[in-house]
């Protein structure tokens, strides 16, 4: 899985804020602030996890990357161009580069169109094959992903939820893109069964040289797929490094704290882990604290950190942190 | 040690339009004083529909309990009069389920919800009821427990709810918690909140805990032994230890293989279970992993393995010695 090191995306500053309407008149009188100013690069060949719990932004950064929402400020660079400037039929052109698998392999499905209908859409929206060329289309993505092309003229609900996600994958493999955003992809799905699409994805990424943003909350997974991990919190970005850096020296305590909440399994390491329990719950991301969105759970917060927003700075080779005290914390003196 | 709940042979079916769904074939187990015992198995293996048959909880029709037996204080649960099961559920065996948001009645406050097991079971006045209500309520870790019993569900948090839930199952002081994917529906900073209040009050309250779950990390940290289920049946049954060291059934081996860990370097792959979870509508004959088996012979396709001792208190459902690499019983 070697990244070559050249930016495939660059994502600068991208914030979504969903306004909140009141009243008869249905005045604005709010807005949600779902991504809040994110920054980050996904290099050509590389997975990069975005991990960050229920809420935090996550899943409506992976859509507005791919212009599914439009941008509220912020700037997505793809080879170069930047997408928040398109609109229609030059958009509509960037698509075939770019696909998503989302998360639930039931919704993501027309139940009324065949296997062969959903896979080969694609390449009727985008003229690529018709007749015959794009029977043997739909044929080759099915086996590619593990499925008989025997069965593709059935409906969704004839398969399970992990062939489902296959047929999910099969779809978005079919403009032959460069770049997939995958969504939850296996949260869906059942233990034995989120191997099985797992170690697809990797070898799909491997034979055709993909690249993956790869949003999930389950960090376990995350550290065994991607090569960089971004960690989110209420609409930010809290910390980004290569998966070895952040897993084994995280610096943000946010980070610090998910981290050991996630179990293991294994009796002997879980008897004699100490975790770092949280209290209390999310900010409201209508009306996110001020200074560091963290301070309100933080073991480590100061009174800077309740009134001034933290710098986001590389604090090790390649290891950024949005934190004040993150300093500190590599100097170890916390 | 005392055991305070054996169940035997429990058989569940479903009539559906498709056909019966043979849910639960013959499930037995002990629960000791005290202990935690975890439930392990994918979505469909039978779990929570062997907790909810011993309390009857199983809607009848469409279900149909066909065999059994579970003794709980030398009653039989599954024997006994309406009456006498129902002065059971709520007061001696507490119920935790996943979805707090569907578990909990939306229309009522949380104080009346609290309150109604505890003027039910306890024969307390409203007095006691709401003091003992605002009591539980602190010991789940609710911040300003008595100004929150006015409030309705939809005012908690998930994590909150879940407390809330857990207060609920409390209130009688039961004898046996039993817990349904407690925390699969939270973030895993709020699961390990929830984890480790249960680990507290475990110790102040002594009771039983039954924990089922589909995460084989939760239960590392929390039970002291662990059944495996597959298509209804226990397939094994160990001490938690020797679960994790020492699985024995190729089921086992490949859910363990299948998890990645996020204290340790990747793997460069994960370990896949081939195949396809099973179909519950055919009646169980042979193995039932068989078909997703790699060690599978003739003798699994035609007769299903009985759970049997391997080692002291470690018992596994399996023709194939997976240590010796032969069959394990020789005809």
């Amino acid at each position: 899985m070697g990244a070559d090191g050249s930016v495939l995306v660059r994502v600068e500053n991208l914030k979504k804020h969903f306004p909140i309407h009141r009243g008869v008149l249905q005045r604005q009188v709010g807005a949600i602030r779902a991504v809040d100013g994110v920054s980050f690069d996904v290099r050509r060949g590389e997975t990069l996890g975005l991990v960050g719990e229920s809420g935090c932004g996550k899943s409506t950064t992976g859509r507005v990357v791919l212009q599914l929402y439009p941008a509220t400020a912020g700037h997505v660079y793809f080879e170069g161009q930047d997408l928040t400037t398109l609109q229609g039929e030059p958009l509509r052109q960037t698509r075939n580069k770019m696909q998503m698998i989302f998360q639930d392999p039931y919704a993501s499905l027309n139940p009324r169109m065949t296997i062969r209908e959903i896979v080969g859409e694609p390449l009727d929206v985008f003229n690529l094959a018709r007749g015959k060329e794009k029977a043997e289309r739909v044929e080759y993505l099915l086996k590619v992903v593990g499925l008989n092309p025997f069965f593709a003229s059935r409906f969704p609900h004839e398969f399970s939820g992990g062939q489902r996600q296959r047929i999910g994958i099969a779809r978005a493999l079919a403009l032959n893109p460069s770049f997939i955003v995958c969504d939850e992809p296996i949260s869906a799905l059942d233990v034995s069964i989120q191997a099985q699409v797992v170690n697809l994805l990797e070898d799909l990424q491997k034979e055709m040289g993909l690249t993956y943003l790869f949003i999930a909350h389950d960090l376990s997974m995350v550290r065994h797929i991607a090569d960089r991990v971004a960690v989110m919190y209420l609409g930010k970005i809290m910390e980004l490094a290569d998966q070895q850096e952040l897993y084994n020296n995280p610096l943000h305590p946010y980070t610090q704290a998910l981290l050991s909440a996630v179990p293991v399994p294994d009796p002997v390491v879980e008897e004699k882990r100490q975790r770092v329990i949280l209290t209390g719950d999310v900010p409201n991301p209508a009306n996110p604290p001020k200074g560091c969105p963290f301070n309100t759970r933080c073991p480590l917060a100061q009174e800077v950190c309740r009134t001034q927003d933290p710098e986001w700075r590389q604090l090790r080779p390649d290891h950024w942190v949005y934190c004040h005290r993150a300093d500190e914390i590599v100097a170890g003196r916390v | 040690m005392t055991t305070v709940l054996s169940v035997k042979d429990l058989v569940t079916r479903f009539k559906t339009h498709e056909g019966i769904v043979h849910a639960v074939n013959g499930v037995s187990f002990d629960l000791d004083e005290g202990e935690t015992l975890g439930v392990v198995g994918e979505s469909g293996c039978g779990k929570s529909v062997t907790m909810l048959t011993l309390l009857r909880l199983i809607p009848q029709p469409p279900g149909e309990i066909v065999n059994g037996q579970a003794l709980f204080m030398d009653r039989d649960l599954l024997a006994m009069p309406p009456e006498e099961i129902r002065s059971v559920r709520g007061a001696q065996i507490g119920m935790v389920f996943q979805d707090p948001m569907t578990s909990l009645n939306p229309v009522l406050t949380i104080g009346k919800q609290l309150m109604e097991p505890l003027i039910l079971h306890q024969d307390m006045d409203r007095r006691q009821a709401q003091d003992r209500a605002i009591e539980l309520l602190r010991l789940v870790g609710i911040p300003s427990a008595e100004t929150r019993l006015e409030d309705y569900p939809h005012q908690f948090s998930g994590g909150m709810r879940q407390r809330v839930m857990i207060a609920m199952a409390l209130a009688c002081s039961p004898e046996i918690l039993i817990a349904d994917e407690p925390t699969t529906a939270l973030d895993v900073t709020i699961q390990a909140q929830i984890i480790d209040l249960v680990k507290r009050l475990r110790q102040t309250l002594s009771m039983s805990i039954i924990w089922i779950t589909h995460d084989l990390g939760i239960v590392a940290g929390l039970a002291q032994r662990v059944m495996v289920m597959y298509a209804g049946f226990i397939i094994e049954r160990a001490p938690v230890k020797d679960i994790y060291a020492d699985p024995q059934h190729p089921y086992t081996q490949g859910l363990l293989g299948s998890l990645p860990r996020v204290d340790q370097r990747r793997a460069d792959r994960l370990v896949n279970i081939e195949g396809l979870p099973p179909d519950m509508l055919t009646a169980p004959k042979g193995c039932p992993f068989a078909p997703r088996c790699p060690y599978a012979y003739d003798r699994c396709r035609a007769e299903n393995p009985p759970l049997q001792a391997v080692e002291v208190g470690h018992e596994v459902a399996c023709w194939w010695d997976v240590k010796r690499g032969k069959p394990r019983y020789d005809r």
